[in-house]
């Protein structure tokens, strides 16, 4: 008897993977069919603030195709609409977004949204930096030279954070208080939670990461601190078989009143993240 | 401490509750690596088995090319297939790049040497003990190749199940390739990585949870059939 | 269609790398004859067999089927250890009718009437790994002989086997002699080479010692091997047991 469901068990299960296996087979090669969609290129911050989740429901709504996000580094999201892999690129890094533009890569620039970022680090603030000046506060952990997380992955956040350091004129910061992760907003928090370190971060991301152990907000409020969002269509004329149309309506959604309303109704906590600011 | 228990609590709950994010993930992981373990073996088996018993030119050095392929890094091959998938690489025009298509030629190309690396040892050893009957019996080597693929059926079952295990397991080559768009190419493995960096336990665990689970699974069957082989099958 | 036989080899010599297990062997067979190839360990018995089936290719010497080079189908062998596919006994059968282009309905009664005739019917749905050594065997036996062959060749058949199976794969071979089937059998069993096989050809070191009817070389044997040889005394791989070459 017992011989007998050994062998029905083995017989069922090769039966079932086989069938499972078709199954698959087909369902994956299938998938790939369906074109009505958008492939939009943005960044990791924008992703892991969940600003997608909320946002996209609506736009398929509105518009009738999905749209699909790919989210890594600004620099990264750019180099993918250079080779063609986007129709839309939803970034914030103006200096790149421009020089994209005149690579001939974009088609034109909307400012859409933006948020700020803000300094987070240890909340007993060794170094003194918590207030409103930016560029202060970077000067104060150079000088302590106090841990400093980094994400150090040409994302425009990155960017950011250069450009400020700049502005300290501590260009480059250097030392092994200063730490470069290579990685995208969530795991430099991460990082930073785990050393105890201060960090440059975007609203959004902080206030949906989990992870804070002792770190809190020091430093926010300062108008430097401004993120601004810009959104581009893929050059049609550098790829031709960019979805043109429906690009520019995903765009044109976005800087409607409904896709500016939708952005803003956006909140973690009941605090709003992005600021919508499209001016025709 | 704390934190952890109370997300493997939510974690459980994600689990039990059904929630239909969390299994969509899982059942888009299931079909993908279920399809590119079913390619994977239907080179590979007869691959493999091929290179066991057929001795032609440049053998050693398919061998050897086998192996390499073998240790090669998962990240790697993501990157080659998604230079070729790319609209700027030979086969843009395809235009399956960041869909499940191409999470599937990746993890293929990822499970196809692993299949045929280790049928080709099994095949190897059984025909060590058949050739010569099956020889005297008038069955060439490619004809060989199907039988040793019927006979060896239990432990090349097993392979199967490692292929199906190596796929569902990678995440970097899946990451590249795919995009780890929501709703679309997002996989268990890939959804663990970006809610741990976001610092968000409770769907990782849950999805880690429910992975491991698989991967237990197929190891326990792969373990019984062995056995049960082993014991009176014959 | 020419006849296959005479089976004859010519100065048949096969080497490995360094060593020479056969050395200018000289081999003939008869439509319907019985032959025992004999020999200690390392005496070439299991090469030869290989070698003349087509299993080795010889390093020189020739081997003519009936006057031509071309090797017929028409042989089978089987060997000391059975080797059975993980599927019924019947299946088994089929699939060696399936090779050699037997298909169809005929194909499923010729596989039930091979393993009536050995007395396995009663297995035809059992896995075939499951039966005894003797029945498996036996099985092997069936399987040969439901391809029709004009030789077969065996290889120490009986050695794995206790002495029943061994009986009853004897009865089996005698049977197929009977239906008209030339067997080469290599065997360290004298009882069983006595019963079947009409003549002895006696290796030692790859060379044939001797070649005597049968009936005469058990109690006659024609050489000093021979002798030596029934007496248990023949030196295994060339290193003497103590007694010097006479």
């Amino acid at each position: 008897m017992e011989r007998y469901l050994a062998r029905l068990y083995a017989r069922v299960s090769i039966a079932w993977i086989v069938a499972a296996f078709i199954v698959a087979a087909l369902l994956a090669s299938t998938g790939a069919q369906a074109q009505d969609f958008i492939t939009v290129a943005s960044t990791t911050s924008t992703e892991q603030s969940g600003l997608f989740r909320h946002l996209l429901p609506e736009a398929r709504k509105a518009l009738g195709f999905d749209v699909r996000v790919v989210a890594v580094g600004t620099g990264q999201a750019l180099d993918m609409g250079r080779r063609g892999d986007a129709d839309v690129e939803f970034v914030h890094d103006k200096v790149a977004e421009e020089k994209f533009l005149a690579e001939g890569f974009g088609v034109k620039r909307y400012e859409v949204m933006y948020n700020d970022f803000m300094i987070v680090g240890p909340k007993d603030d060794p170094v003194g930096a918590k207030g409103r000046d930016v560029i202060s506060a970077l000067k104060k952990i150079a000088e302590k030279q106090s841990p400093f997380a980094s994400r150090g992955d040409k994302s425009g956040t990155d960017a950011a954070e250069k450009r400020y350091w700049k502005m300290a004129s501590i260009e480059p910061p250097k030392g092994g208080w200063y730490r470069e992760t290579g990685s995208g907003m969530g795991p430099t928090l991460n990082a930073a939670a785990g050393m105890n370190a201060y960090a440059l971060t975007d609203r959004g991301t902080w206030l949906s990461f989990k992870n804070r152990a002792d770190l809190a907000i020091l430093v926010e409020g300062d108008e430097k601190l401004f993120n601004q969002y810009g959104v581009m269509l893929v050059n049609p004329a550098k790829h031709p078989h960019v979805k043109k149309e429906m690009g520019q309506k995903f765009i044109d959604w976005l800087v409607s009143p409904a896709g500016q309303q939708a952005i803003a109704a956006y909140r973690i906590d009941g605090e709003q993240l992005f600021f919508p600011d499209y001016k025709p | 401490m704390h934190d952890i228990l109370a997300s493997f609590a939510l974690a459980v709950r994600l689990i039990a509750g059904g929630d239909p994010e969390l299994w969509r993930i899982v059942i888009l992981s299931l079909e993908v690596s279920l399809a590119s373990a079913f390619f994977a073996c239907a080179i590979g088996l007869p691959l493999g088995t091929f290179i066991a018993v057929r001795d032609f030119p440049g053998r050693h050095a398919v061998v050897v090319m086998l192996n390499a392929l073998l240790g090669l890094p998962s990240v790697v091959v993501g990157l080659v297939v998604y230079l070729l998938l790319s609209r700027a690489g030979p086969l843009g025009s395809m235009g399956i790049l960041f869909t499940p298509s191409a999470i599937v030629i990746a993890q293929t190309l990822l499970v196809l040497p692993l299949v045929a690396a280790l049928s080709r040892q099994f095949a190897e050893d059984a025909w060590r003990e058949y050739r010569e009957q099956l020889t005297s019996l008038g069955v060439s080597p490619a004809r060989a190749v199907p039988t040793l693929l019927w006979d060896l059926r239990i432990t090349l079952f097993t392979v199967v199940l490692a292929g199906f295990g190596r796929g569902a397991s990678e995440v970097g080559a899946v990451m590249i390739v795919g995009g780890n768009i929501d709703g679309v190419t997002r996989v268990m493995t890939t959804s663990i990585a970006l809610e741990t960096s976001k610092g968000d336990l409770p769907l990782a665990l849950g999805l880690g949870v429910i992975l491991l689970t698989i991967v237990l699974a197929l190891n326990a069957l792969a373990f019984a059939i062995r056995e049960w082989s082993a014991h009176g099958h014959g | 269609m020419a006849d296959i036989f005479p089976l004859r080899a010519r100065s048949l010599t096969v080497r490995f790398g360094d060593s020479t297990v056969l050395h200018r062997v000289a081999f003939e067979l008869a439509d319907g004859a019985r032959i025992a190839v004999l020999g200690s360990n390392g005496a070439g018995k299991s090469v030869l067999l290989r070698t003349l089936h087509g299993l080795i290719e010889p390093t020189a010497g020739e081997i003519t089927w009936g006057g031509s080079a071309w090797r017929p189908r028409e042989q089978a062998m089987v060997f000391q250890r059975p080797v059975v596919l993980r599927r019924s006994a019947l299946a088994n059968i089929e699939y060696a009718l399936a090779v050699n282009g037997v298909s169809g309905p005929k194909r499923r009664q010729r596989a039930r009437e091979a393993l009536e005739r050995v007395a396995l019917g009663y297995t035809a749905e059992r896995p075939a790994r499951v039966l005894s050594g003797g029945e498996q065997q036996r099985l092997a036996l069936a399987r040969a002989w439901a391809l029709s062959p004009r030789v077969l060749f065996l290889d120490e058949p009986t050695a794995s086997l206790d002495p029943r199976s061994a009986t009853e794969v004897e009865r089996v071979i005698g049977e197929i002699h009977a239906s008209g089937t030339a067997i080469v059998v290599a065997t360290h069993a004298l009882g069983f080479a006595r019963r079947m096989s009409d003549e002895v050809v006696l290796l030692a070191d790859g060379e044939v010692a001797e070649r005597t009817p049968s009936a005469r070389f058990f109690t006659d044997p024609e050489t000093p091997e021979g002798e030596r040889f029934l007496k248990g005394e023949l030196p295994w791989n060339g290193i003497s047991h103590g007694s010097t070459r006479a």
